[in-house]
């Protein structure tokens, strides 16, 4: 399909895009967009993974339930999509191996779309880990999943102020029932084709001395890794004295793992035993 | 300059810089994090004001996870799924047996007279692999076309992190970590599985300790030995109404055995040759969440219950061939199954088994579910009961327990022999498929040895000790 064909009105009322839903499982030969989907644990990753393939991903109401790779695909409106369940986290810092599998596959895969899952009831602790997905990329949907647990616990949640102040789309989600998973392929959608341009949040308190060293150290690292992305993150998490960080830097890994593309980067990830 | 120095100068640069922006700035910017964070969540989150005074899950909670009740009430729903299992599998297990064994069987053996298939083929295709195969389905379906969905409404529910919860403090004792609760759940539906979800455990001495503990929980391979052995030896010596019961329990007593050896292997690993502390994690306690009910028994039956079913089918055809060869080729006088068996039930003898079941572990490390058929088939041979039984190296299912029960004690069987193999069944090598999975995790031929040989060991152990028990008390 090309894009003559979304020309009919049925093709592109949003409406219709259930309809347009394809899952293709594993049978991802080619794609078109690398999605990754991120989330604190337990937040239902697993389970909008599954309706967005059609795939049975394990699933179930306990933490870590996700540490294998897990891959499927989908196709919308004539594109596909490769969909990356990656394990839950509740920090970018690197302090465990899927820790670690998560940031390396944000920041260096560079995925075309992040969807970070967030349980409506825990909100502002899911928040830390939206934050610091958002300094990575540009290119995040929030799906705010469990909203029928957060009605149950009397909570109300703002979704649009929500996307106002975090700068990208906000979906209101009960994945177990498939509530909320056509609208986010939708804006999933728009953001990987680039019709919906985010402006994420983004830490406010730089002084101008950090902004400074940011500033000098990207250079420098620019001059060490030619093309390297998200060296702005990279200098400030050098600065940090993030160990990890130093010794991609040492050892010239750093080069390696941005060099990779997404594709490569998921062959790094542990492998599925079955 | 090369590559090598522009890396260097990178971090030269990064230290330097680093007294510029002082010294607190990872800490100013988590502060920053959760000051946006708080300060955004108040923005748009309304709370209702009116709060219910009685709060669901935190009553749940408090009980589940209490000092006094929270062990009690983990093995009373234990006992229940048990009991569910070990009543509800009773009548489909027989239908299906019917089935292949009465309906199915004939129908094939009068087909290959038919076309006159050489009695050798007849024997391995038909006696060999399709009664293996027709023995595992009929035995292994029922029970875990039960267990499994049980168990994943309890998953899905959110019961399994308030296991790992009461349990933390056990595993902390045992210089293990707490997560390992998590792990051990995984392994009651099958080894292998355990084995991989030990990936949850960050530290590298933990998870080894995770790793080899894992046999000791009962896989569904092992559960249906327990119930038959259970049923059969234990269940019988009280009367009927309370058989069920009486079985049930004395499964659970096995797998609170498993539970303990977990705890003491744990204990003894991370004092000799894993030494170390016991890291700190944090486990959020999720919401219990109202399982949905159609969905879980429909995936349940799908992901765990076929899949499994099948790869004890994949095993159990080719282990079903070997038997029949063994008992069908002949040194001297004997056949090769009845020289093993002779080989090791001296052995066998010594700790209360004998040397049927020991040779029926052999052939069965492809996969724990064939060995009670394996068992029986090698019981009527060595024991020379014609008459009973469909031929040499014939694998076969009775129907009843109580018929299974005669072989048996034709066999020399005693109540201590049932209660040794259920032990026994506990406390061995894990199957090949485990094993396998505990090398490709650890990549480590010295872990694997150890996981395989540490359950044999503390089997033949443990059997023997009951043996010695049980003559002193029994005599005989």
């Amino acid at each position: 399909m090309n894009r003559a064909d979304l020309s009919s009105n049925c093709e592109t009322c949003p409406a219709h895009h259930a309809a347009n839903l394809k899952k293709l499982g594993v049978e991802m030969e080619r794609y078109d967009y690398v999605v990754a989907l991120a989330g604190n644990p337990n937040t239902g990753k697993s389970t909008v993974f599954n309706s967005l393939t059609g795939l049975r991903q394990h699933t179930g109401n306990w933490p870590g339930k996700t540490v294998t790779r897990a891959e499927g695909g989908f196709a919308y409106q004539g594109r596909n999509y490769k969909l990356v369940d990656l394990p839950g986290t509740y920090s970018l810092l690197s302090m465990s191996t899927d820790e670690e599998i998560a940031r390396d596959f944000i920041l260096f895969g560079q995925p075309d779309v992040t969807v970070i899952v967030v349980d409506a009831t825990r909100l502002e602790r899911n928040l830390n880990l939206v934050f610091q997905v958002l300094e990575i990329t540009d290119r995040a949907v929030i799906c705010l999943n469990l909203i029928d647990e957060a009605e149950r616990h009397h909570l109300v949640i703002d979704d649009r102020s929500l996307a106002r102040e975090l700068g990208v789309p906000v979906v209101p989600a009960v994945a177990r029932q498939g509530q909320g998973i056509s609208l986010l392929i939708q804006m999933v959608a728009e953001v990987a084709i680039g019709e919906l341009t985010c402006k994420p949040h983004r830490i406010q308190s730089e002084s101008p001395v950090l902004k400074r060293a940011i500033q000098s150290l990207v250079e420098k690292l620019q001059v060490a890794f030619p093309g390297l992305p998200n060296a702005r993150w990279v200098a400030l998490h050098l600065l940090e004295g993030d160990p990890r960080m130093e010794e991609a830097v040492r050892s010239g890994e750093l080069g390696n793992l941005f060099g990779r593309s997404a594709l490569s980067q998921l062959e790094a990830l542990p492998e599925v035993v079955s | 300059m090369n590559s090598l120095e522009r890396q260097k100068e990178v971090l030269a640069a990064a230290s330097a810089l680093r007294w510029e922006v002082g010294p607190n700035l990872h800490d100013s910017l988590m502060e920053a994090l959760y000051t946006d964070a708080a300060r955004i969540s108040d923005r748009v989150l309304t709370r209702d004001d009116q709060q219910p005074s009685f709060d669901l899950d935190r009553t749940i909670d408090r009980l589940v996870t209490s000092r006094w009740l929270g062990f009690p009430l983990m093995a009373m729903l234990m006992a229940i799924v048990l009991w569910l299992t070990i009543s509800g599998a009773n009548l489909p297990s027989k239908l299906l047996s019917n089935f292949f064994l009465e309906i199915l069987y004939p129908f094939l053996k009068q087909s290959s007279n038919a076309i006159g298939l050489i009695w050798w083929l007849d024997g391995v295709l038909i006696d060999g692999m399709f009664l293996a195969m027709a023995w595992v389905v009929s035995v292994m379906l029922p029970p875990m076309a039960i267990f499994f969905p049980l168990f994943t409404l309890l998953e899905d529910f959110g019961y399994l992190p308030r296991v790992a919860f009461n349990m933390d403090r056990w595993f902390k004792k045992a210089g293990a970590h707490g997560k390992q609760a998590l792990t051990m759940a995984m392994g009651y539906g099958c080894n292998a599985a355990g084995i991989v979800a030990t990936r949850v455990i960050d530290s590298p001495r933990e998870r080894l300790i995770a790793t080899v503990t894992n046999n000791f929980s009962l896989c569904n391979g092992r559960w249906p030995t327990q119930i038959l052995i259970a049923t059969i030896f234990i269940g019988s010596l009280v009367t009927p109404p309370l058989a069920g019961l009486v079985s049930a329990i004395a499964v659970m007593g096995v797998v609170i055995l498993g539970v303990a050896c977990t705890f003491l292997v744990s204990w003894g690993l991370s004092g000799t040759l894993l030494k170390g502390e016991a890291s700190a994690f944090s486990l959020e306690l999720p919401p219990y969440r109202p399982p949905r009910i159609w969905q879980t028994i429909y995936t349940s039956l799908i992901d765990r219950t076929l899949i499994v079913l099948w790869r004890a089918v994949v095993f159990a055809v080719p282990a079903g061939a070997t038997i029949w060869l063994v008992s069908n080729l002949y040194i001297g006088e004997l056949s090769l199954a009845e020289h093993a068996i002779q080989g090791l039930n001296p052995f066998g003898l010594l700790i209360g088994l004998n040397g049927v079941i020991l040779f029926a572990y052999i052939i069965a490390i492809p996969a724990n579910e064939i060995v009670i058929p394996t068992i029986m088939m090698l019981t009527v041979l060595s024991a020379g009961l014609l008459g009973v039984g469909e031929g040499t190296g014939v694998m076969f299912e009775f129907n009843s327990a109580a018929a299974t029960a005669m072989v048996l004690q034709a066999g020399g069987w005693t109540l201590l022999t049932g209660i040794n193999l259920m032990l026994f069944s506990l406390l061995h090598n894990p199957c090949s498929t485990t094993l396998y999975t505990i090398w490709k995790e650890t990549r480590s031929v010295k872990w694997t040895a150890l996981s395989a040989l540490l359950p044999v060991g503390m089997g033949f152990l443990v059997c023997f000790a009951v043996a010695q028990v049980f003559h002193w008390f029994v005599g005989g």
